[in-house]
C-alpha cells in the first residue's frame, strides 16, 4: 500500500468517525442534565437513611459497598503480586550480604538542607491531612482511598528528606504486610458481621448516631472508610518501598 | 446570574487548559520530563473535576494522578535506566 492510498484510507475512516461522533453528541442529554432516576433517589434519601453528609462515601461504602470490596482487592492483589515478583527478583540478585548492608556502604551525595527542612516540616501536616480524610468520609468529600494515598506520601517525604534506611525503619515490611492484610480483611469482616446477625452482606448494622455528618455518625460507613485508609496507605507504601529497594539494589549491584 | 457566567468562564478555561495539557503530554518525548508533565496534567484534571462540582473525584485524581502514578513511574524509569547502563 502506497502512502497516498494510506492517506485516503485514513481520510475516509476519519470522516466516518467524525460523523458518528457528532451524531452521538447530538443525542446526549443537555449539559448538566442527568436523566437517570438513581441519582435523584440517592440525593433525596441518602442523608436520612445513612446519617452521612458525604453522600459519595455513603454510596461507596454502603449502597455500593460490595463493589468497593472488589476495588479494594484490586489494590490488595496488585500490592501482593508486586511484592511476590520483586522479592523473588531480589532473592536472585542477592549473592552476598543483605540489601541493607550494601545500602549502608553505598556512598550518597548528602541531601541538601533546602530539601531536608521543608520535607521534614511537611511530614506532620501530611499525616494529619491523610488521617483526617480517612476518618471523615461520612462528613465531607473524602474517604479511605484518598486519605490512604496521602498517608503513604508522608513516608515518601521521609525518604526524600533523608535516606532509604530511615524510611525502612519507619515502615518495616512485616508491619506493612500485616497492616495491608488487616485493612482489607477488616472490610470483609464488617460485611460478614452483618451476615452473622441475619442481615444482608455489608448491611449498615451499627447505630447511625444523632447528628448527620458528625464523626460518630453513619455506622459502618465511617468504620469501613477507616479500614480502607489503613489498607491503601500500607499497600502504597509497600509498592513504593519495593520499587525503591529495587533501584537501590540494582545501583548497588551495578558498581 | 453573574455567578453563573463566571462559573461558565472558569469551566471553559479549565477545559481548554486540559486540552492543551493533554497535547503537551502527548508531544513530550523525554521520559523523565514526561512524568513531570503528566503530574502537572493530573493537577489540571483535579481542578477540572473540582470546577465541575465533583470534589471527591478531584481528590482521588489529585492523589493518584498527580502524586502516586508519577512516583511509581519515576521509580520504574530509574530501574530501567540502571539496567540499560
Amino acid at each position: 500500500m502506497t502512502s497516498r492510498q494510506r492517506g485516503w484510507l485514513f481520510a475516509i475512516a476519519a470522516a466516518g468517525l467524525v460523523a458518528c461522533y457528532l451524531w452521538a453528541f447530538a443525542g446526549l442529554p443537555g449539559f448538566g442534565n442527568y436523566p437517570g432516576p438513581y441519582g435523584q433517589e440517592i440525593l433525596k434519601n441518602a442523608i436520612a437513611q445513612t446519617n452521612a453528609t458525604g453522600v459519595v462515601s455513603a454510596i461507596n461504602f454502603d449502597y455500593r459497598g460490595f463493589d468497593t470490596v472488589g476495588e479494594e482487592f484490586i489494590l490488595f492483589t496488585a500490592a501482593a503480586g508486586m511484592s511476590v515478583v520483586l522479592r523473588k527478583l531480589r532473592g536472585e540478585h542477592e549473592q552476598d550480604g543483605s540489601a541493607y548492608d550494601r545500602a549502608r556502604s553505598r556512598e550518597l551525595p548528602p541531601t541538601s538542607d533546602a530539601i531536608r527542612v521543608p520535607t521534614l516540616a511537611l511530614v506532620g501536616p501530611v499525616v494529619l491531612i491523610g488521617w483526617w480524610l480517612a476518618s471523615h468520609a461520612q462528613a465531607n468529600p473524602s474517604g479511605g482511598f484518598q486519605g490512604g494515598v496521602i498517608l503513604a506520601t508522608a513516608f515518601m517525604l521521609v525518604y526524600l528528606s533523608g535516606e532509604f534506611l530511615a524510611f525502612r525503619r519507619l515502615s518495616p515490611v512485616a508491619l506493612l504486610d500485616c497492616a495491608e492484610a488487616l485493612g482489607a480483611g477488616a472490610f470483609v469482616a464488617v460485611g460478614l458481621a452483618a451476615v452473622a446477625q441475619g442481615l444482608p452482606y455489608l448491611d449498615n448494622f451499627l447505630p447511625l448516631g444523632q447528628v448527620p455528618g458528625a464523626v460518630s455518625s453513619s455506622g459502618t460507613i465511617a468504620l469501613i472508610s477507616f479500614f480502607v485508609g489503613i489498607e491503601v496507605a500500607a499497600a502504597f507504601t509497600l509498592i513504593i518501598g519495593e520499587l525503591l529497594e529495587q533501584t537501590l539494589l540494582v545501583r548497588a549491584g551495578g558498581r | 446570574m453573574t455567578q453563573n457566567v463566571l462559573m461558565d468562564i472558569l469551566q471553559v478555561t479549565v477545559l481548554v487548559l486540559v486540552a492543551a495539557g493533554a497535547t503537551v503530554v502527548v508531544r513530550t518525548r523525554d521520559r523523565t520530563r514526561l512524568v513531570l508533565v503528566l503530574s502537572g496534567y493530573g493537577l489540571l484534571l483535579a481542578i477540572l473535576f473540582f470546577t465541575f462540582q465533583a470534589p471527591d473525584v478531584a481528590l482521588s485524581e489529585l492523589t493518584v494522578g498527580a502524586v502516586a502514578l508519577p512516583l511509581i513511574l519515576l521509580l520504574a524509569i530509574a530501574k530501567v535506566r540502571k539496567h540499560q547502563e
